[in-house]
């Protein structure tokens, strides 16, 4: 289990990760809300490198801390949502939060204690196939994306491709009378076709 | 309580002593990077530059630290005072946090970790988020719009930065950056029966790929003619325009570690780090850190020059030339280098 540095990073990584998961739903300001959870995120790559999964721990970050909170940030900043007005209507669906709550406090409960009732169900779990003493998680995922399960992988992309695209598509409008620029055609223009130099004589204009 | 002492106090102080020697080291070198830099700019324009303080105006970058630190901080009064003071905080310390993992000499990094790369890669970028959060907090026009600039600036060339660095990786088979740089002391220039020399370095064999990267560093790190964030003209100076003193001090020093950041990642992917240009005797005994610090050295002379002599992009062009150019031309190395080292079986 753990002991000594590792456990008290464990500690301070989850308390802080908890602390901050807490903090995005209970501050006012929605763009706290946003910077708590990049604090979360922080927090669990921090224990993902702790479980020794370094490569998830780098994508966690370059992804969702470097990407996708970006754009989130960028549009709360941009709405400029009023959420006390927004929160006051919440109280009607607490039954239906506090139900959801339940059922996941009670999975939880059931999986931790399952491990507490029968300790020889550690035992079962999966292990990392090579070991990674012999071969680095980065090598090993690359193995089985991009090797065993490569159809699939792609199939997933093309998913992806295909919801993007869609996405464009529903939001493209072409307007009528939209002067564009035409790099190419810019880039073609010569000095003759461009300019055209006059003599003209003093006192007389063109 | 013996052991407990030799395994995790003295390996933290340790580590510890490194960490401050490293920034010392770096803050004194960005220091005179930034002098540098003002007198290539003066010099491209025929002016002299900083000259009044010290000999040839040497301590100037010095002087400028002392009056920033003792003007008096200024907090708007309808600021989210909070985030206002994180920001530049966030912007200096995370530009700094990036050097933990870069090899200046053959096994001097703080921490040689396996996905070195992937790390530089997170956290710079990060370092929109100093930028965001200082133009949010101002609760102003122009350092809000700074802002959004930035954001969108960032997120769309890092893209073909990361395209870039899986180019290299592909002809390296590892990510970390000891690594890196070691596998350049061969390559194309020993294939042509060549001692080992600068022509085995990545710049050469992915040529396309070494200018895509510094243009793609100078809009990461918002150089000149990339410095829509901060337009003079447009903006005044974009999210740092409500900061005056330390505050101020603090986003310009994490700017230029940045910049200094991303040349020391350009040496070691494309210039072979500490490697010396030619491995004869002579060169060979050169400390690698020396080589390392000349090739930084050099490429920033690239990112001032092209400072000096560049205007800046509209912002269209800005995005045109990150999506509808970088991004095409990367992907399609990445692919053509993949079958090249395939099909060749180089790798």
């Amino acid at each position: 289990m753990l002991n000594g540095l590792e456990a008290i990073f464990f500690y301070l990584f989850a308390f802080v990760a908890v602390g901050s998961a807490f903090m995005v739903i209970s501050s006012r300001n929605p763009v706290h809300s946003v910077l708590f959870l990049i604090l979360t995120f922080f927090n669990a790559a921090g224990l993902f490198l702790l479980a020794g999964a370094e490569f998830l721990a780098m994508i966690l970050l370059i992804v969702y801390v470097g990407a996708v909170m970006v754009l989130f940030l960028f549009v709360i900043m941009m709405l400029d949502v009023d959420f006390a007005e927004f929160k006051s209507g919440a109280l009607q669906y607490a039954p239906i939060g506090a139900l959801v709550g339940l059922i996941l406090a009670a999975e939880l409960v059931v999986v931790t204690g399952g491990y507490v009732l029968a300790p020889q169900l550690g035992s079962g779990a999966a292990k990392p196939i090579p070991d990674l003493a012999t071969r680095s998680n980065t090598a090993a995922l690359g193995d089985i994306l991009y090797t065993d399960y490569i159809h699939f992988f792609q199939m997933a992309g093309i998913v992806l491709l295909v919801a993007m695209i869609g996405a464009i598509v529903l939001t493209l409008r072409h307007k009528q009378g939209v002067k564009r620029q035409n790099i190419a055609r810019q880039n073609a223009r010569t000095l003759e076709e461009a300019i055209e130099v006059r003599k003209v004589e003093t006192g007389k204009g063109i | 309580m013996d052991t407990f002492f030799s395994f995790y106090v003295l390996p933290a102080l340790i580590i510890l002593l490194k960490s401050v020697v490293l920034i010392v080291v770096l803050l004194i070198f960005v220091a005179y990077i930034l002098y540098a830099d003002r007198k290539i700019w003066a010099a491209v324009q025929l002016r002299r530059g900083p000259n009044v303080v010290g000999p040839w105006g040497l301590f100037q970058a010095f002087a400028d630290l002392l009056k920033f630190v003792f003007k008096e901080p200024i907090i708007p009064s309808g600021a989210n005072k909070g985030v206002f003071l994180l920001a530049p905080l966030v912007s200096a310390v995370v530009a700094m946090t990036a050097w933990a993992v870069i090899p200046v000499n053959e096994g001097w990094a703080i921490a040689n970790i396996n996905v070195g790369i992937l790390y530089v890669l997170a956290i710079s970028s990060l370092e929109v988020y100093g930028v965001i959060m200082g133009g949010w907090a101002s609760n102003s026009k122009y350092p809000f719009l700074g802002a959004l600039r930035s954001a969108a600036q960032m997120v769309s060339y890092e893209v073909s930065i990361g395209f870039v660095i899986v180019t290299v990786l592909l002809c390296v088979g590892s990510l970390n950056l000891t690594d890196i740089v070691m596998s350049q002391q061969d390559g194309l220039g020993t294939r042509l029966g060549l001692t080992n020399s600068f022509l085995d370095w990545h710049w050469l064999g992915l040529f396309p790929m070494f200018v895509i990267f510094i243009i793609s560093a100078m809009a990461e790190t918002n150089r000149p003619p990339f410095d829509l964030v901060e337009a003079e003209s447009e903006l005044v100076a974009g999210h740092m325009v409500e900061y005056s003193s330390t505050a101020f001090l603090l986003f310009f020093l994490g700017e230029y570690v940045a910049v200094v950041l991303m040349c020391a990642l350009t040496t070691i992917l494309f210039l072979g780090g500490w490697l010396p240009p030619v491995d004869v005797a002579v060169l060979n005994w050169v400390p690698g850190i020396i080589w390392f610090v000349l090739k930084v050295c050099f490429v920033f002379f690239i990112f001032s020059m092209a400072k000096a002599v560049l205007p800046r992009f509209r912002y269209d062009q800005l995005m045109r030339l990150g999506w509808k150019v970088f991004l095409p031309i990367s992907l399609f190395m990445v692919v053509a280098t993949a079958a090249f080292l395939k099909l060749t079986g180089f790798a």
